[in-house]
């Protein structure tokens, strides 16, 4: 058959090219969008990690934990017997600083919540989803410290997320317990370390004999 | 450009009776010269029908309303159908078989019948590959949208996941998606691929700088040389062959998602084949509610033959008889099971319970109408044809809606037993993706070749070459197997 150009050329001739790159960014984007979205979810900006809180009171950690050595559960008095941690309450607060700080600018939330009866409107800072069951009995329970969660909280100046809190993350731990607990005594320890000679998580874990439920669909999901 | 004059050979006086009907119905008669040919099956891509601007814009209002439901289930959840415990599949899941299935024909087509060396499929399997594309992107929509979460669809692949687990390849989901994607990707790729000699044929031939260059996008730069109809020829042998096995094992597993579930009425060793079977079955139907309007329409008569409705409607008739005998096993299974659950559910629950007309309605069409194409009239009669097509196109939604429904609103507890209604939006799910086919299908019919061009013209120099060869020699012709 001949072929006679009577007729311009459709395309120019460039436009082959062109039409190639082109199917080759589009099949590229398509590999590289899901990929860059999978890497973009491990980053600690996606996760929430280190990301600042904003409190109504500017509440120091570092003060209460590190400088005064008050325990953990002094003010998250709940951690041990329900799901939830708690936060102190406002007359908690007041007990010791009736003596101190009191009248300073710092402390005019609490003076507000005294008057009104309104507790303070902490913000949260670690949350899970709500179709994640969570209860913080067990975990400190059977010997999760707080610090395997929280992080180092007695470094912190305002409290912030540490943890990836992925299901990966929460399956690490449920899939092979024993290395991460810790002895009952040590709970709200900061900084602890496990010694090669310390098996008590390990006989935590052989006390208790529901391991296998906790990687349950229904350990976490009710 | 030559044309090769097709020899008509005498009629053979002692030909047997077959013979000489197959020589009343050849697969293509009267052919004109290639080039008129060509000009002939691309002329509706250069002048609108008048009721077709209409139609689209119908169909189209109906997809909206297929918008407005799924948006509406996106925001409301699943809550807004009628579905509930012990019916927490209905409206949705029936959809989703009946799309899928009827997209098996298109496969079968191209697929099978191609590797077959049926070359009635030349005419008719643009066509039916479009249905079948048209038909998944419905079928693929029901489970998405039964998620609950639907945004959260991508957690049914295996990709690696922070969640630290992969999805349960024990549960038929995630089969799902393999299975339908898998048939996707193939069936595009295959439409497609056989596309591009007519595209670059539209190219060619298309009035104003515009379209030639659209077409001629698309075409690739297919200029129909020797080294590129080889290539082409290999391509699309190699796809055939993958898509073959496409045509058995997706709705094998679509039928697995029932038969690995408990649930009498569900749990039985013959879904797989049965719904082969029905899915060719529903998609032949489907099929011919397209095909006959088409013919009519734009006049093709002379490349789809009373050959290819005949084949069509024997193709119904074995499968539907296939199918009838399915039924058959099905409630023979139950009643020698001697279990009391299936006896009841099968026997009692399906022929006498709420959903009782249903079950007489789709065993009355199924089962009875394919067996009027033993007469070799009615096989050939558009009107009966049509209106079989549609009958089989309802009767496999309501086996379908029976196989779940009637399944699933009386289980083994009578005191959980619970009658289903859908509600508006089940019903607008349902007409809205008739909607979206049709529009769908409609651009199709208005901007892609539907009818492959080089495939009928390869067809037609086959025929004139046998045909001619056969004259000489004296045998019955080998065109017509």
């Amino acid at each position: 058959m001949h072929i006679t150009c009577a007729v311009a050329a459709l395309f120019s001739p460039r436009a082959t090219t062109i039409a190639r790159s082109v199917i080759i960014a589009g099949l590229t984007l398509i590999l590289l969008i899901p990929a860059m979205a999978m890497g973009w979810v491990r980053t600690p900006w996606a996760r929430g990690e280190h990301h600042t809180v904003v409190q109504p009171i500017a509440f120091d950690h570092r003060i209460h934990v590190t400088g005064l050595r008050i325990d953990c559960r002094y003010c998250h008095a709940d951690a041990e017997r329900t799901a939830s941690a708690g936060l102190p309450s406002t007359k908690k607060c007041v007990a010791c600083h009736s003596q101190t700080w009191m009248s300073t600018s710092l402390m005019a939330p609490i003076r507000r919540s005294l008057e009104t009866g309104r507790p303070i409107p902490w913000a949260r800072v670690t949350q899970l989803p709500d179709f994640v069951y969570f209860d913080h009995a067990i975990h400190v329970g059977r010997g999760v410290g707080c610090e395997t969660c929280h992080g180092r909280v007695d470094r912190m100046a305002t409290a912030e997320q540490v943890a990836p809190l992925t299901m990966d993350w929460c399956l690490d731990c449920h899939r092979n317990p024993g290395p991460r607990l810790r002895p009952l005594t040590e709970i709200t320890t900061m900084g602890y370390r496990h010694s090669p000679s310390d098996t008590s998580g390990v006989r935590l874990v052989a006390q208790g004999d529901r391991i296998r439920r906790l990687t349950d669909c229904t350990a976490c999901h009710r | 450009m030559t044309t090769i004059p097709i020899p008509r050979s005498d009629p053979d006086p002692n030909g047997s009776r077959a013979h000489a009907q197959l020589e009343r119905y050849p697969i293509m008669r009267e052919l004109p010269d290639e080039g008129t040919l060509t000009t002939q099956l691309l002329a509706p891509l250069w002048t609108s029908h008048p009721a077709w601007k209409w139609l689209f814009l119908a169909s189209g209002a109906l997809s909206l309303l297929f918008l407005f439901a799924i948006g509406v289930t996106f925001v409301r959840g699943i809550g807004a159908w009628g579905n509930n415990i012990p019916v927490a599949w209905a409206y949705a899941i029936t959809d989703f078989v009946w799309w899928i299935g009827i997209g098996h024909a298109g496969t079968f087509i191209s697929a099978f019948l191609l590797l077959l060396h049926q070359r009635w499929r030349a005419s008719i399997n643009r066509l039916a590959e479009a249905m079948t594309l048209f038909a998944l992107v419905n079928a693929s929509l029901f489970p998405i949208l039964h998620l609950g979460r639907p945004w959260f669809f991508y957690w049914l692949v295996p990709y690696p996941a922070t969640m630290g687990v992969w999805p349960n390849f024990k549960s038929s989901l995630p089969w799902d998606v393999a299975a339908i994607s898998t048939y996707f990707t193939v069936s595009l790729l295959f439409w497609y691929l056989g596309l591009v000699p007519d595209l670059a044929a539209a190219r060619d031939r298309a009035p104003g700088r515009t379209r030639r260059r659209v077409y001629g996008l698309f075409a690739l730069g297919w200029h129909g040389s020797g080294t590129e109809w080889r290539h082409y020829r290999v391509a699309y042998t190699l796809l055939a062959g993958l898509a073959t096995p496409l045509v058995v094992s997706v709705h094998s597993i679509v039928s697995l998602d029932f038969a690995i579930a408990q649930l009498p009425g569900w749990h039985s060793t013959i879904f797989p084949p049965y719904f082969v079977v029905g899915a060719i079955y529903s998609g032949f139907a489907m099929v011919l509610m397209l095909v006959l309007p088409v013919r009519h329409v734009f006049r093709l008569h002379n490349v789809i033959t009373r050959r290819h409705l005949d084949h069509i409607a024997l193709l119904l008739l074995v499968t539907g008889s296939l199918l009838a005998y399915s039924y058959l096993c099905e409630a023979f299974g139950a009643w020698y099971s001697g279990d009391l659950f299936e006896r009841y559910t099968m026997l009692t629950a399906r022929t006498r319970g709420p959903y009782a007309a249903f079950f007489w309605i789709m065993t009355a069409v199924n089962v009875l109408t394919p067996q009027l194409f033993w007469w070799t009239r009615l096989r050939t009669n558009v009107v009966v044809l049509f209106v079989v097509g549609v009958l089989i196109w309802v009767g496999m939604w309501l086996e379908r809606f029976v196989i779940i429904v009637a399944s699933l609103n009386r289980d083994f507890l009578p005191s959980s037993w619970h009658f289903y209604a859908p509600t508006w939006v089940d019903w607008s799910l349902l007409a809205g993706s008739v909607g979206l086919f049709s529009f769908l299908f409609l651009a199709f019919l208005r901007w892609v070749p539907f009818v492959p061009v080089s495939e009928v013209k390869r067809e037609q120099r086959e025929i004139a070459w046998e045909s001619a060869y056969v004259d000489r020699d004296g045998a019955m012709p080998e065109v017509m197997r």
